[in-house]
Formats: structure tokens, sequence, C-alpha cells
């Protein structure tokens, strides 16, 4: 009874988990969603803790207060820190991972022997390489975005790079395999497989620069989708392969999207090194760059009927989010429509532009995909880049020699003008220049993005209150 | 097609059900290769019907899906109790227990996360 009590349980709890996705499709019906997931996940511990044979509760009780008690500050961090935050919460997930397939493994061999199928171990040794390289990659990830200092921001190279890390993950396999001939007798390669996966996983990091984030990070979301599947084929747990499988495919998609919004392979985002190895542009003829007083843009801005926004993770680094909120609201009560054009890769994670700008309260409806905008740029009087480089640089469309050649871009350089707020005229990750700075109709708004939309908007209210 | 997709997707996802009883009836599993590819059935259909959701999910709530999939991939809560909560030698409980403290703060902080993005999302006040 009480097995068909559980399993019941946990068939809802399916069902729950792809309708909580199934709700993300529109942020009317979003919360819903969540709400959903948080049945679907007590439903799943509660039919869990039926399980016969259960005893240590004060060691559960005790790790569930501390999860607790970790996880609530966690939820509270302000919404720049949420790429780091999701990166970290992969590594905790990789981590659970790797240590019940650990656990597991050391039970077996100290006693259970007829669970040693090759298959189960097969199951095993796949839990704890993905677990574990989900474990240390989620951290090296997590790292490089919150800009620790002993972690370096630029990709890190070396020769045969690419090499070595074939080499050690092929020995990882090849130590796996040893294991699932002879469980028993290979026993002393299992910790081998642990260290090898933990240190594959800093080095997959390491070559990775911080524009390849939004990828990384849906590929070790998608990990530690994966882990939680072996983890399901460990223990003979079909809720614990659906949830798993959902969202490994989740990450699957989102980082396929992504690379299709760089035009880049997955083999280059995880071994080309992006960003480190650019060859100088030929330091030809330098056109001359145009600048531009907030005083002149303001103006320029309120005779304007369309204006779009372009924000990039300089917006975030900035925290300018607010400011361009007032941006938007002084605008709009002029009766400017304003819009905002959202590159799928600007940030360092998926939808990160969305979130801090819905943060703000600025309505969902003017937040414009890539696509979407585009056809309409033309008829844009005034294109404002705020922190976006690469994803508004023309080149991507007819520089063969370019590094981002062939990148989806938002058509910046079609709109009537261009305004675009930089804190200098330093390249943007990929080294390049960008040609749409030295372009006739761009102009320049040099300043911390904060600092340039805050006088915008000073320039702007000055002006209604000499309207009234 | 996007009726299509979605009858597509409920058809797959009424068959797990199938799949899974077909599994419940038998509480003493058969043989481990049996088993076996019927756990590779359940994998194989979870992943096209994640597929088939995901696609659909606005691109808006990239952000939010993101922390909404880690809350649910903490599902490996399941493994960490079943570990932690038997009776084993101290070494594997404290394995369990570390794997269940990781679990239960992505479940608390991904939920309460996801709520609060989500929260954030709002329509223009006069539409």
């Amino acid at each position: 009874m009480r097995y068909e009590i559980i399993q019941v349980a946990y068939l809802i709890a399916t069902a729950l988990f792809i309708f909580a996705l199934h709700w993300m499709n529109h942020p009317a019906t979003a919360r819903k969603g969540v709400y959903a997931g948080v049945a679907a996940m007590t439903l799943a511990v509660l039919g869990t803790l039926l399980y016969p044979g259960l005893v240590n509760w004060k060691w559960m009780a005790v790790a569930a207060a501390i999860g607790v008690a970790v996880g609530v500050p966690l939820a509270r961090i302000p919404l720049t820190a949420v790429p780091q935050r999701t990166a970290l919460s992969h590594a905790f997930g990789g981590l659970a991972a790797g240590l019940v397939g650990t656990a597991e493994y050391y039970l077996w061999i100290g006693g259970e022997h007829e669970m040693l199928t090759p298959f189960k171990v097969f199951a095993i040794v796949a839990e704890i390489i993905l677990g574990f390289l989900t474990f240390t990659g989620s951290l090296m990830a997590a790292g490089k975005l919150q800009e620790i200092k002993w972690i370096p921001q630029r990709p890190v190279t070396y020769p045969l790079q690419n090499v070595t890390n074939f080499v050690l993950l092929g020995v990882a396999v090849l130590c796996g395999i040893g294991i699932i001939l002879r469980p028993i007798d290979l026993s002393y390669l299992f910790p081998v497989i642990i260290v090898l996966a933990l240190a594959f996983g800093v080095l997959l990091i390491i070559p990775i620069g911080g524009a390849d984030m939004p990828t990384v990070i849906a590929l070790l979301n998608s990990y530690a989708g994966l882990s939680a599947v072996a983890m399901g084929f460990v223990l003979d747990n079909k809720l614990l392969i659906t949830a798993g499988a959902l969202d490994g495919s989740s990450g699957l998609i989102l980082s396929i999207i992504m690379c299709k919004a760089m035009n880049r392979s997955f083999a280059n985002v995880l071994f080309g090194a992006f960003g480190q190895v650019q060859k100088k542009a030929e330091g030809g003829e330098q056109k001359p760059v145009k600048q531009e007083t907030p005083e002149g843009a303001a103006q320029v801005m309120e005779q304007a009927s369309l204006v779009v926004i372009v924000p990039g993770y300089g917006m975030a680094v900035a925290q300018a989010q607010h400011r361009v909120r007032e941006l938007y609201d002084l605008l709009t009560k002029r009766g400017v429509d304003v819009r905002f054009a959202i590159h799928p890769v600007a940030g360092r994670m998926p939808g990160h532009m969305n979130v801090l700008l819905a943060e703000t309260e600025i309505p969902y409806d003017k937040l414009v995909e890539m696509d979407e905008i585009n056809p309409e740029m033309p008829q844009a009087d005034v294109v404002l880049i705020i922190g976006a480089n690469d994803v508004v640089n023309p080149a991507a469309r007819h520089d063969k020699s370019s590094p981002i050649y062939g990148m989806p871009i938002i058509d910046a350089d079609k709109a009537k003008m261009c305004f675009a707020i930089k804190r200098s005229m330093n390249p943007g990750f990929a080294g390049i220049d960008n040609e749409l700075y030295t372009a006739d109709h761009t102009y320049m708004l040099f300043g911390d993005a904060k600092a340039v939309v805050g006088e915008l908007v000073k320039n702007l209210s000055v002006g209604v209150a000499a309207v009234h | 097609m996007r009726c299509l997709a979605s009858a597509g997707a409920f058809l797959v996802s009424s068959a797990i059900p199938v799949v899974a009883s077909a599994q419940e009836a038998t509480p003493h599993p058969q043989t481990p290769a049996a088993d076996f590819f019927s756990l590779l059935f359940v994998f194989m259909l979870a992943t096209f019907i994640g597929l088939g959701v995901i696609t659909r999910v606005s691109r808006l709530l990239h952000t939010p899906l993101m922390s909404l999939t880690n809350a649910i991939s903490a599902i490996a809560v399941v493994g960490a109790i079943l570990v932690t909560g038997r009776d084993h030698p101290p070494i594997i409980t404290l394995l369990g227990a570390v794997a269940l403290f990781a679990s239960m703060t992505n479940i608390i902080s991904g939920f309460l996360i996801t709520d609060r993005m989500l929260k954030m999302f709002k329509r223009e006040p006069n539409k």
C-alpha cells in the first residue's frame, strides 16, 4: 500500500512539473507555474519520506534546516547578481548528484553486491562524472561572474589546452569502463574518477570569456539536469528521471538559442576561447568619433516619435536600470514611443536584460525581441545604446574577417540617429572595433551609464517643468 | 500548428503513466535489463515533453525559467533523503546530509527567486 501511495505522489508530482514549465509560456500564467512546481516538490518530498527504513530523522532535519537558512538569503540577492546565483545553484545540484552517487557506490561494494550490474555502475559513473564536473565548472562560472579576484576574468589559454582536456576526460572514461567491468576489484579507480571530473570542470571553464557565459550557464544547467537523470537510473526512480530530463532539455534548448544568437557552434563556445586570440584590427585610417552632450541628446530625444533603447551588460554593471526607467517615464509622458530592443545574448545569462528592466516595472510589452524590432529600426528616430557593443556592430553583417561575422545583430545603424553611451573607446569583449561608433549619424555620450542616463533625465525633467 | 504540438505533448504525457503503471504492477523488478529499458523509455519521453514545453516558453522569461528548472532539478533531494535517512555507516549519512543540504538550498532559493522575478513582470497599466 505504502509503495502505491509513494508512486501516486510521484506521478502527480511529475504532471505538476510539466505544468509548471508549460505555464512559463506567458508572463500572465508564469507565477501559477511556480506554485505548481512548489506543489510538485512538496509531494515528491512527502512521498519520499514515506519510504520504509528511514531512521536518521535528526540528520535530515538538520541538513534541511541549514539548506533553508542558506536558501532564503540566496533568494534575496540583488537582481544584477542573478547570473552568479544561478551558476552557484547549478554547482549545488551537481554536488548533490555527485555525493549521492558516491554514497551509493560505496554502499553497494560494501555489501549490496547484487546491485552492481554493469548498467547500474554505468549510471553511477555517469552521475559522478556529470555531477562533479558540473560542481567545479559552475563554481568557476559563478566566481567569474562575481568577479572574484583570484579567478581570471579573461579567458585563460595555454598550448595543447583542448588536447589536455580531452586526455583528462578520456582517462576518466577509461577508469569508468574499468569500474563497470570489475566494480569491486577496481574500486580504487573510483576516487580517481572523482578527482578527474573535478579537475575537468575547472579546466572546461577557464578558457571561457564573459560574453560566452549565457551559453555556458545554459549548458551547465543541462548537465545538472542530466546528473539528476543518472541518479534516477541508479535509484530506479522515474520521478528523478522525468524531472532531470525536463531540466536537461531546458538547458539544451537555451544553449542552442544562445549559440544561434551568436552564430557559433557548441564546440566553438567550449573550445574556441573567444576573445583571447584576437589579432589587432589593421590600424588603418581611424574615422573620427563624434561626441554629443547629454543636453543635446535630450533635446533630440524629446523631439522624436520613436526611441529604441538597446541595453547591454554595461547597463547591468553600472546598475543603470532605474535611471533608464526614469528616462522611459519622461519620454513617454511627452508622447514619445519608447521601446527596448533585447538581443538574446545581451547580459550574462539568457533573459538577463528582461529581468533587470522588469524590476523597474517597465511594462513587458515594451521589451521587444531582436527579430521583431529589426523591421522597425528604419522608422526609429533615435536609438540609444546603453552598454551594448558587439550586438549592434554592423561588421557582423558584412565583414567576413570579423570574429563576430554572421552573428545576428540589432540594426541600430539603420535608425535615423544613434546615441551610444560608453565609458571609453575601448572595444567590447571581442576586442574588435565597432564601426557603428564612427558612422555619420552616430554620436557618443562618454561616461558611466548610470551617470549619463541620469544627466539625460535631468535635462528632460527641466524641460517638463518648463512646459507645465 | 501550436494546437497540434500541444496535442502531441498531451499524448506523450499521457503515455508516461502507462509506462509507469506497467512498472508498478510488478513491485519486484523482473530482470535488470527489462527495467533498464522501461527507465530509458521514461527518459526519452520526458526529454521530448521537455523540448516541446520549453520551446514555447516566452523569451521574456528565460532567466526565471532557468531558476525554476534549477529548483526542479533539485529533485535530487529524493536521492539525498534516501541516502541520509536509512541506517548506514556515518560517513555515508554525512555524504547524504551534505547532498540534502545542497538540494534543499536549491529548492528554497530557486522557487523563491523565481517567484520574486515573475512578480515584477507587469503589463502596461492602462491596457
